[in-house]
């Protein structure tokens, strides 16, 4: 999935700043008899956290971070599905928490030890419907997807699922994402029905729509269609805003487009997987991402949109303010979050993406 | 030690370790696995062995038969591609002078040393449209646009008006080079040590009398080589049937195998169950190609003695 996110080494400077800043702050005392030792287990996407964020921490509390890193929801689920291998803190996306919650594989926060939630975060998003009360998690980043391409080889703003899914115009130079519920959420989208649609009838259509398609799709592309984008193999692409943003900062003459018909917008939360070792600590790093600090100096480094105002406020306008990054509300209101769809519903969608790939 | 019913404590002292890690790795894992495709999925985590047979019955069904079919094809065809570049490669490393031997080796085993995903990436920069065979292919063709205006001939686009760049990759031919690619080696060596050990007279008594070079290699060279042949078959196939990120790197919208099915029901369709159904198919295939490789061999004996 998502490709997290570049150096963007001309802004060291303000991240220098940033560590002494982030030095001043305090956290209760390092070895208080009983207290957990100061260690922390992140597992967390690549390139998804700032440049200096795990050392100006271990500076403010003395807690060292160790991280490892997932490439993908699926198997961040799968490596915790059969028991907690000793992670403190993850970063599921939205519909995954859905699914972690109901699986009951996550801690409930104490909100208590975050204050920087109320803080410092958008009202938008200190409420969630996939987790009422934000019970079981923190808002990390968020996003679209949508239509990357090449502004020199396409007739004016390609802003139509249409392009990718029900046309010839491009025939050869497309690409879709392979995840199962991806291409076929987007085809739902172009008929008129919900990215989440459960209806049979209704993905047998997205179903049909994709392989009458076929012959003018380059490829189903495992997450990289940005690469196929920069190397010039396909002219338009589905991708996240994110890995579009990162290729348009190399060349000039990409762009990035929600499409009119709608799309998804996803968010990344940090919650506690159950079995946690330190999930005294694992709460401490989530009140210091949550900073406006420390979460400006993340969001400046990975590029993608901050629930964090505070943090968001702190930065300069080609960020703030790039619609690319944070769309219109117009935009916004025409996407819906993905949500988790029953286990019924999910092999409804493997199936239909097993025909597709092998008609 | 003539026998180890004399020595047993010695016997099972050095048998204890790979036993032990047989069972621990190998035996206990596979009938986890096996186990598991006879359960049923009760919501997102659990998966209850109920002793059922539908999931088998869902692999068994005609979609998924079709990719199993699709797959045994792109492996057979990848094997055949290993066995015929293979034979030359064998030959010319088996008669090469002795103090160059251990070089082609070398060559031939260097590439193992990196990983195997990193070279299928590596494929996809020589392959795709800018790619380094597209790129040659250009630069001859502009040598040869150059020549061809030098001789007046210009003006006629003889050989099209610009380079138009092979389509390489993203379709079913770039798999079937990376699985050749990827599993070469493993059909080299076998080749190789049984021509090293060919008596050398056999050909040339067949050359010398009267046979030409196909028809040596056909009726003396093959039938007295062809247990390597037969190894490199086996150990190319199998890894080749079970492909997944081959395909998924290298693969167009067509190039769905077996494996790709299968690493889907164990991360996004949550389906463990059904990929074990699936998985243990797939190795009823394997044993099958294994059982075939012992018969053969065991048969062609019976002949020889």
């Amino acid at each position: 999935m998502r490709n997290r996110h570049i150096a963007r080494y001309s802004r060291r400077s303000f991240l220098a700043g940033t560590g002494a800043v982030a030095a001043g702050l305090s956290f209760g005392p390092k070895f208080a008899l009983g207290a957990e030792e100061a260690k922390l287990n992140f597992y967390n996407w690549d390139t998804y956290i700032g440049e200096t964020t795990l050392d100006d921490f271990k500076d403010a509390s003395g807690i060292k971070v160790t991280m490892d890193l997932f490439a993908d929801n699926d198997e961040l689920f799968a490596k915790l599905k059969e028991g907690n291998p000793g992670y403190d803190l993850i970063v599921p996306t939205n519909d995954f928490v859905e699914r972690m919650v109901q699986a009951e594989m996550l801690v409930p926060l104490n909100h208590g030890k975050i204050p920087n939630f109320k803080k410092n975060v958008a009202k938008a998003f200190q409420d969630a419907e996939f987790d009422p009360g934000r019970k079981y998690s923190m808002p990390y980043m968020w996003g679209t997807q949508g239509i990357g391409y090449r502004k020199s080889r396409v007739d004016g703003v390609p802003d139509s699922w249409k392009w990718l899914l029900d046309s010839d115009k491009y025939a050869g130079r497309i690409a879709l994402l392979s995840g199962s519920s991806q291409a076929i959420g987007m085809a739902l989208k172009y008929l008129g029905h919900s990215y989440n649609s459960t209806d049979a009838k209704e993905i047998k259509a997205a179903e049909d729509l994709i392989i009458k398609q076929k012959p003018h799709i380059k490829v189903f592309a495992d997450d990289n269609g940005q690469d196929l984008l920069l190397s010039g193999e396909v002219d338009l692409t589905m991708e996240w805003n994110g890995d579009i943003l990162q290729v348009m900062e190399e060349d000039d003459d990409l762009a990035y487009v929600v499409p009119k018909e709608g799309s998804i917008v996803w968010q990344d939360t940090l919650a506690i997987p159950n079995g946690a070792p330190h999930p005294d600590n694992a709460h401490k790093f989530i009140n210091f991402i949550l900073d406006a600090e420390a979460g400006a100096a993340i969001a400046d480094f990975i590029q993608y949109a901050t629930p964090n105002a505070a943090a968001r406020a702190l930065l300069p306008d080609d960020y703030s303010k790039n619609p690319a990054i944070f769309p219109t509300d117009e935009t916004l209101s025409r996407c819906e979050p993905e949500v988790y769809k029953g286990e019924t519903a999910q092999r409804l969608r493997d199936e239909a993406l097993t025909r597709i790939l092998a008609a | 030690m003539d026998s180890w019913r004399k020595n047993p404590l010695v016997f099972w002292v050095l048998n204890l370790s790979p036993s032990a890690w047989l069972i621990l790795f190998f035996i206990v894992p596979l009938t986890l696995v096996w186990v598991l495709s006879f359960g049923e999925k009760r919501g997102l985590l659990e998966v209850a062995i109920t002793g059922t047979f539908d999931n088998y019955a869902r692999a068994l069904q005609p979609l998924y038969l079709e990719i199993f079919w699709k797959s045994i094809w792109m492996a057979g065809l990848a094997t055949i591609a290993c066995l015929i570049a293979g034979y030359p490669v064998a030959f010319a490393i088996a008669f090469a002078p002795d103090r160059w031997k251990p070089f082609l080796l070398l060559a031939l085993m260097v590439p193992f040393w990196i990983n195997i995903l990193i070279r299928t990436y590596a494929l996809i920069a020589v392959f795709r449209t800018r790619g380094y065979v597209n790129f040659t292919l250009e630069w001859f063709w502009d040598q040869a646009n150059g020549l061809l205006t030098l001789l007046g001939l210009g003006g006629y686009q003889l050989i099209g008006a610009r380079y138009e760049p092979l389509e390489l990759l993203y379709n079913n031919f770039a798999v079937n080079m990376g699985i050749v690619y990827a599993f070469f080696p493993f059909m080299v060596l076998p080749l190789y040590a049984n021509i090293e050990k060919l008596d050398r007279s056999y050909m040339e008594a067949s050359l010398d009398l009267g046979a030409g070079h196909w028809r040596t290699f056909f009726s003396v060279v093959f039938p007295l080589t062809w247990h390597g042949a037969l190894s490199g078959i086996i150990i190319v196939f199998i890894p080749a049937l079970g492909a997944f990120f081959i395909p998924d790197l290298l693969g167009g919208t067509d190039s769905q195998l077996i494996g790709n099915v299968i690493e889907r029901q164990f991360k996004s369709a949550n389906d463990w169950p059904f990929g074990a159904a699936l998985s243990f198919l797939l190795m009823y295939i394997t044993f099958g190609a294994l059982a075939l490789r012992a018969l053969v061999a065991g048969r062609n004996r019976g002949l020889d003695v």
